[in-house]
């Protein structure tokens, strides 16, 4: 049967399948262009994805090595230990940037004119006589003897090396001269030069010269903070997600709880930042730049996404639980502590890590009280002054120098790499613990 | 340091209460055999007298250290002579204090010390060092005095449970109430320095005034009297490079979200939603450092290119990234509204003859669209409380613009500026922050509020 | 109340399971699956839910203008079969179809079948009444839209007018066109779907348990509007009321277990079915 589609003109009724017929072709045009759209819109977020970390770890991977100069060092006794006692303070004291400069003046005997030693002593970093000293004091036995020693070039030479100079541009358009170029050549022909695996970036502070930066400093000031944050808002958070889940009354206070948190979860990070400011530092009198204020501010900011994670996690516990604990004539507190409360652990600490992965990778905040300082000494504790990891990457991402982007990169990574390590473990312990009931 | 080691002791002191009120309980019900005659089990009396030693002493430790800094220095200031104080501000009177806190302690000092200087300081060792200790011996007596009382208490009928339980619940009370106690304390400590700023300049001029240079107060050291703050230019900044922020977002995210939740394959979508979701976990100074560094100069180049002037911090750069971080914010959130909506939709349209991109058109994203709407609300109140990446990528000019290729300014990266530097509570380039900082907690309050309760209206429609 | 082999046997006493189990596949359909003027014709057809068989053999004509019934106890696999009439089983992963269902002459499982073209001309009215959540106006005007079946706003707004008075609604909703199809009651709401299905010109019209979330007096006036609907359309209904296949279906063909065990005039099978299990089922035995 063939009904015709009402129309009101009087001619020949179509049918409707004849309409629809006619009209496939563009309709499934239209389907084909929906769907590419689709595919292209997940593409588009794949791409930066991999656009992202591509481009983070091609500029940053380079700076877990570091350019050395070898060179025959003579560590002549008259220079260290005049006196032969062998006294570390003597021996500490000691002019061991001559003791360098002499050893790399040995290589290039030819050049006399000072403002081309200066050029050359330029190629090594500053930090290198420290370095020197601090091999030396490890063993006085090296005193008076010539040892072939690794020395410490200077960031520009490293960026040389790693070819993130042009060596064939203009020499206006770079920053290490034709000198110095046809220099580090020749050390290379003799292979006084290598790339070493670079321990001072994990083992040091931040410092303003590149070569000699490294993100020890912030690391540990980012684990006191951490730290400290966990101890204080995970035992407040689940007190908290206890109340209100199993033992508030219904009413209009906790309901405005709720929806409080739920609102805190969402309040800008930099507004905690200002509250830590004005409450913590202003009001309470705690220091500026350490870990303990740092935690402070932290706590407030993750207890919401720890209440929130930990409701959840109660609330997945069946009824039945409670209801057999409480026939057998255990106190609710009895009921919670012993029988709910172990079930709901598990995803319990799977938000606290993800609130503490967020926190480390927080910085904001930590702007406003004063973690951006520029601390050379690694933090021992919670009240000294410290930076965090997140914050070294903000301040080194405002260096100038092109080793600093490269140091900058290499710190992301450290970043995410734990950042992929707490979450790992979360989703680990989720899928370790998760109960179908 | 010392507070820790004070720390510890407690604890110790609370270890042996507990072992203490166990044995009591056990003795005071007559020995083992007759533990049945014990209202609780003795586990309970050797908390109840834990309790009793621990949390008085904590809680007088934790006021004595709140407030032994601020009667010291009192008592320090009393001293001083009137005329190292007098005509000077309460900056001033700040910066002499740090000083012998300094001196105190034996850090480098700024001034010349002056004897007077000098001898408060010493009297600044002399009061903390007695402070000090007597903070020991009180939080020390007083958590003896606590396990004394405690021991004194415990009898066979003290129901040792119940009050434990009691002590128990408070805590937890206390602990939720902290959630509205840091509500209050954003709310207040802003509002409060923002009365200040506007007794100094007018809400009218910061609201609604086009220029923005609050660094002119600072330099003539004549707090408020000079420098503009009016805060349009940061709003009209904010409102840009959110807006560039959403223009990326909200098309990616939402049909990212639609494809992979009704089109892919369960494969595709078990690989692509969580690789999309890691945008979600990177940290934003990483996002901050790619716009700066890798995003910014391929915009210049590019305009550079075709002719254009693009500025090296220019709103889009800081935009386009700040909408790649808000992407998969989106994409989940239109994930789960489109998965609220029922089977039964999707049938009744398809019995219909309808193919599936116009299911999805004319009925889906209707019938989601209130989620949706509240999810891209939730997003557009996270982009306007960015802050690290417009911090790194979006530059400090207030320019009243609406070129995108121009460098701009937001309410977050004043924030920052005006707080980093050197901070005096009282001048108006400080307070200037707190300001704003009110009015972006006001804002994007409100977007919560209303997201968050469209989307739970939403959701109860359909469940 | 879902029928188990166990509790069939419990109440019919006269099978074992393993007899129910071996009859199966000799099982042969009792009466004439076939009608004097086809709409649908179903041949031999499987339906399978990945390696379970929901559907097995089923052979039977749907013819014009008459309303079909199909009965059963639950998980007999009648709504799995009206479902395979219009292939909305597309939309279920892991579900295949085996045999021969043709409309009109025309195979359609094809491969070459457009399962969008099949769908306008065989519509689908649910359980559940699922109006879209638009205005009563576009609800019904959605097919029309989608399709282009109207030039003008003129011709929608007839087309609208038309289905909602064939589904008997227009009076109740003439004034209030504009306001959400989901404010409407249970039965207005099936009734509204009904129309929207209606406005699309179907030849025929798939009935999955249309009423069973309606009161009495809503299911009424769904019958009876199924009963003047016949004058224009083929109707397969699937219904969970026996007396309600009596009152609406000119056939009726009972299910068991994935298998079609009898069809026949529907007087004829209310008042003298000749297979063991239809008689148990209708006379309330199990189910």
């Amino acid at each position: 049967m063939n009904n015709p589609a009402p129309t009101q003109s009087g001619a020949t009724p179509r049918r409707t399948i004849d309409i629809v017929n006619a009209s496939l072709k563009r309709r499934y045009a239209q389907e084909r262009r929906f769907r590419l759209v689709g595919v292209f819109a997940v593409a588009l977020g794949l791409a930066f994805v991999v656009l992202l970390f591509t481009d983070i770890i091609s500029k940053g991977y380079t700076a877990f090595q570091q350019t050395y100069i070898r060179l025959p060092v003579t560590l002549s006794q008259d220079i260290i230990d005049p006196t032969g006692t062998r006294d570390l303070n003597a021996i500490s004291g000691a002019n061991y940037n001559k003791l360098i400069r002499d050893a790399l003046r040995q290589q290039f005997p030819e050049v006399t004119d000072r403002r081309e030693l200066r050029q050359i002593y330029a190629m090594l970093s500053i930090g290198a006589p420290q370095l020197l000293r601090e091999q030396v004091m490890a063993d006085p036995g090296l005193i008076g003897t010539t040892q072939e020693i690794w020395v410490l070039a200077d960031d520009e030479i490293d960026m040389l090396i790693k070819g993130n100079i042009d060596r064939h541009a203009a020499q206006s358009d770079r920053q290490v001269s034709d000198e110095t170029i046809a220099w580090v050549s020749r050390l290379e022909q003799q292979g006084r030069i290598a790339k070493h695996f670079n321990t001072i970036f994990f083992t040091h502070g931040t410092s303003r010269e590149p070569e000699l930066a490294g993100i020890a400093g912030a690391l540990m000031g980012s684990f006191y903070t951490l730290l400290l944050t966990l101890v204080l808002s995970f035992p407040i958070g689940v007190g908290a997600a206890l109340y209100l889940e199993e033992f508030a009354p219904k009413n209009r206070w906790t309901d405005l709880i709720e929806v409080n948190v739920n609102n805190l979860a969402a309040v800008p990070s930099i507004v905690f930042g200002l509250l830590g400011l004005a409450v913590f530092i202003g009001f309470f009198g705690v220091q500026r730049s350490t870990p303990l204020v740092a935690a402070l501010v932290m706590t407030i900011m993750t207890l919401p996404t720890i209440i929130i994670a930990s409701r959840v996690a109660l609330k997945s516990v069946p009824p039945s639980i409670r209801e057999a604990a409480l026939g057998i004539g255990a106190s609710p507190l009895q009921t919670q502590f012993h029988h709910v409360l172990p079930l709901a652990l598990p995803g319990m600490l799977t938000g606290a890590i993800i609130g503490m992965a967020r926190a480390l990778g927080e910085t904001a905040p930590l702007l406003m009280i004063g973690m951006i300082a520029f601390i050379v000494d690694i933090p021992h504790g919670f009240n000294d002054s410290a930076t965090v990891l997140p914050v070294q990457i903000y301040l080194w991402a405002d260096s100038p120098e092109r080793a600093f982007v490269e140091r900058t990169s290499a710190a992301i990574i450290v970043l995410l790499a734990f950042l992929f390590l707490m979450n790992l473990a979360a989703v680990l312990l989720r899928r370790k613990f998760e109960r179908r009931w | 340091m010392y507070a820790w080691i004070l720390i510890l002791l407690l604890l110790a002191v609370m270890a042996v209460a507990y072992q203490l009120g166990i044995r009591r309980a056990i003795s005071s019900a007559g020995g083992f055999s007759r533990i049945n005659t014990l209202h609780s089990l003795p586990a309970y009396y050797g908390l109840y007298a834990a309790l009793w030693a621990g949390i008085p002493s904590l809680l007088l430790m934790g006021i004595w250290i709140g407030f032994q800094d601020q009667i010291v220095a009192s008592l320090v200031t009393a001293n001083l002579s009137s005329d190292l104080l007098d005509g000077q501000s309460a900056g001033h009177v700040n910066l002499i204090l740090n000083d012998i806190k300094n001196l105190a302690t034996g850090n480098i000092v700024s001034v010349n010390v002056t004897p007077e200087i000098q001898a408060a300081a010493d009297q600044f060792a002399r009061l903390e060092r007695i402070a000090n200790w007597s903070m020991w011996l009180a939080v020390l007596a007083v958590a003896l005095g606590g396990m004394a009382y405690a021991w004194q208490k415990t009898e066979p009928r003290m129901r040792a449970r119940n009050r434990v339980e009691s002590i128990v619940l408070l805590i937890m009370v206390i602990c939720s109430l902290i959630a509205i106690l840091t509500t209050l304390g954003i709310v207040l400590s802003v509002l409060f320095e923002s009365l200040r700023f506007f007794q100094m300049i007018s809400p009218l001029e910061f609201f609604f005034g086009t220029e923005w240079s609050p660094q002119i107060a600072m330099r003539t050291d004549q707090v408020g009297a000079s420098g503009a703050f009016g805060a349009i230019p940061l709003f009209t900044g904010t409102l840009m490079v959110s807006l560039i922020a959403m223009l990326v977002a909200v098309p990616i995210g939402l049909m990212s979200a639609i494809y992979l939740s009704e089109y892919a394959s369960r494969h595709i979508r078990a690989i692509a939603k969580p690789v999309i979701e890691v945008l979600a976990g990177i940290p934003t100074v990483v996002y901050g450092f790619f716009a700066a560094l890798t995003v910014a100069p391929v915009i210049r180049d590019l305009g550079a290119a075709i002719g254009l002037q693009v500025a090296s911090e220019s709103a889009l750069a800081a935009g386009l990234v700040m909408g790649i971080m808000i992407i998969p914010f989106v994409s989940s959130l239109s994930d789960d509204v489109i998965n609220a909506v029922p089977q039964s939709m999707r049938d009744g349209s398809y019995a219909l003859g309808a193919t599936q991109s116009e299911t999805i058109r004319r009925v889906i994203i209707p019938a989601a669209l209130p989620g949706i709407v509240g999810g891209i609300l939730l997003a557009i109140s996270r982009a306007i409380g960015e802050t690290m990446i417009v911090v790194m990528a979006a530059g400090m000019a207030a320019n009243l613009t609406a070129n995108p290729l121009d460098s701009v300014t937001t309410v977050t990266v004043q924030i920052v500026t005006l707080l980093t530097g050197d901070q005096e509570f009282d001048s108006a380039k400080t307070l200037a922050a707190f300001a704003l900082g009110l009015t972006l907690f006001l804002v994007t309050l409100t977007l919560n509020i209303i997201a968050l309760s469209i989307v739970r209206k939403y959701r109860e429609q359909y469940e | 109340m879902s029928a188990t082999i166990a509790t069939m046997e419990k109440a019919t006493g006269a099978m074992s399971a393993a007899e129910l189990a071996s009859a199966r596949h000799s099982r042969e359909t009792v009466g004439d699956f076939t009608t004097a003027n086809p709409r649908m014709t179903c041949r031999d057809v499987d339906v399978w839910y990945g390696s379970k068989q929901a559907i097995k053999g089923v052979s039977l004509d749907i013819g014009k203008n008459e309303v079909v019934s199909m009965i059963g106890p639950s998980g007999c696999g009648k709504s799995t079969f009206l479902r395979s009439l219009n292939r909305m089983n597309d939309t279920i992963v892991g579900c295949r179809v085996t045999g021969s269902i043709k409309l009109d002459g025309q195979e359609i499982y094809d491969k070459g079948l457009d399962p969008v073209p099949l769908r306008a001309r065989v519509g689908m009215v649910f359980q559940k009444p699922n109006p879209f959540p638009k205005s009563i106006y576009e609800n019904v005007a959605y097919g029309s839209r989608i399709h282009g079946l109207t030039n003008n706003k003129a011709e929608l707004d007839g087309l609208v007018e038309s289905s909602l008075q064939k589904a008997g609604l227009w009076n109740e909703v003439k004034d209030r066109l504009d306001q959400p199809g989901t404010g409407l009651s249970g039965g207005q709401q099936q009734r509204l779907c009904i129309a929207r299905t209606i406005a699309v010109s179907p030849e025929v019209i798939l009935m999955d348990e249309p009423c069973s979330a309606l009161d009495p007096i809503a299911t009424a006036i769904i019958e009876e509007l199924i009963d003047e609907l016949r004058q224009n359309y083929s109707i397969a209904i699937v219904t969970h009321s026996m007396q309600q296949a009596a009152r609406v279906s000119q056939r009726t063909a009972y299910f068991h277990l994935g298998d079609l065990i009898e069809v026949g005039e529907t007087n004829q099978i209310f008042t003298n079915p000749q297979h063991k299990l239809t008689e148990d089922y209708i006379t309330g035995r199990f189910g």
